[in-house]
């Protein structure tokens, strides 16, 4: 009579798998990166000649390096920023020392008023500690995402996060983009 | 029939449990798939600012990292901010080189989708990271992205 097979005891082979699986677990990160997206301008060559922007058209952010604010020429609040920015880049009641708004007609939206050439200016001292300068960024998009949502919740009934349509999101970010531009560095304060 | 019969029979059946191993190879196998290596060992010390309105880092694989901070064993490399580049530290005239072997080790579609995440110390100063901005902006790597920690409001009294 043959001896019976042998089984292999498979049965700590579910420890050796589980061994690796928490290697696996420890080594890796889950964690999903999120910051502000910018987009870098291109090198300036030497020959441009400076945009002939109106006074009005633009907003001027400068930040100390003692993290002081200074804007339109004022010294302003990290805290009132928002509520600035939001005011220049819509002009409420059309006044004359804030941007010219004109009514574009922008396909899935129809017309609406947007400002003809708006500019946010941010100069930052090299001594500006970098969490202030998130800070501002902050501020400033925060402001053009709570235009987003107006816009978007008048014409869509949503909240710009929440729309879904690829060609309304591409309404709205072209009616209200983010017109941050970040003046050629200086040093005047030191670090 | 009775030839099938070989030797004697157990009093009680016990489950069988090598399809266990399988079963914990696929959840090995799940995480594997899902989750990425962890880049690079910190050499300076990166504890990223707070910011409310964030953006998802989409496409893992065509994120370059750009570390900034003081470097952690700071009685061997001292207190100054330095810039990590993969696991070692580097100058400013190193980002162009960088930019150029990032770039060299994606497909050629994927190469304008490149996006530098700035991963930089919240009590830095702006001065280095002008540096690298303007080094990016030659080297042509215009995406970036400033790397934060998501809070649902800014706390401005730790600012000022």
């Amino acid at each position: 009579m043959p001896r019976p097979i042998q089984e292999i005891n498979a049965g700590s082979m579910a420890d050796i798998a589980f061994l690796l699986l928490i290697f696996f677990l420890v080594t890796t990160t889950m964690d999903v990166d999120s910051g502000i997206g910018r987009r870098l301008p291109p090198p300036l060559t030497g020959d441009e000649k400076p945009p002939d922007i109106n006074e009005r058209n633009i907003f001027t952010v400068l930040i100390n390096n003692r993290d002081r604010l200074f804007v339109e020429g004022r010294p302003g609040d990290i805290r009132t920023l928002r509520q600035q920015t939001k005011e220049f880049l819509s002009n409420p009641r059309n006044t004359e020392d804030l941007p010219e708004m004109i009514m574009k007609t922008i396909p899935e939206l129809g017309a609406v008023r947007v400002p003809k050439n708006a500019v946010i200016s941010l100069k930052n001292d090299r001594g500006t500690s970098y969490k202030m300068y998130i800070a501002v960024q902050n501020e400033l998009t925060a402001a053009v995402t709570e235009l987003r949502n107006e816009l978007a919740l008048e014409k869509f009934g949503r909240r710009f996060s929440e729309l879904t349509l690829e060609a309304q999101i591409e309404a709205i970010q072209s009616a209200i983009p983010i017109p941050i531009s970040e003046a050629e560095p200086v040093d005047i304060g030191g670090e | 029939m009775a030839r099938f019969k070989k030797g004697k029979k157990s009093g009680q059946a016990s489950i069988s449990t090598a399809s266990l191993p399988d079963i914990i190879f696929m959840l090995l196998f799940f995480f594997m798939v899902t989750t990425v290596m962890r880049e690079v060992t910190l050499i300076v010390k990166v504890k990223p600012p707070e910011a409310s309105e964030v953006q998802r880092l989409e496409k893992k694989a065509l994120v370059s990292y750009i570390y900034i901070g003081v470097p952690v064993k700071a009685n061997l490399f001292g207190t100054k901010p330095r810039i990590q580049l993969n696991d070692q530290f580097a100058r400013v005239s190193d980002i162009a080189a960088f930019v150029t072997s990032e770039r060299q080790a994606r497909d050629e579609a994927d190469r304008r989708f490149i996006t530098n995440s700035l991963k930089v110390d919240q009590d830095i100063s702006m001065g280095i990271v002008t540096d690298v901005k303007q080094e990016l902006r030659k080297a042509g790597a215009f995406r970036i992205n400033y790397s934060t920690r998501k809070v649902e409001k800014l706390n401005f009294g730790k600012l000022l």
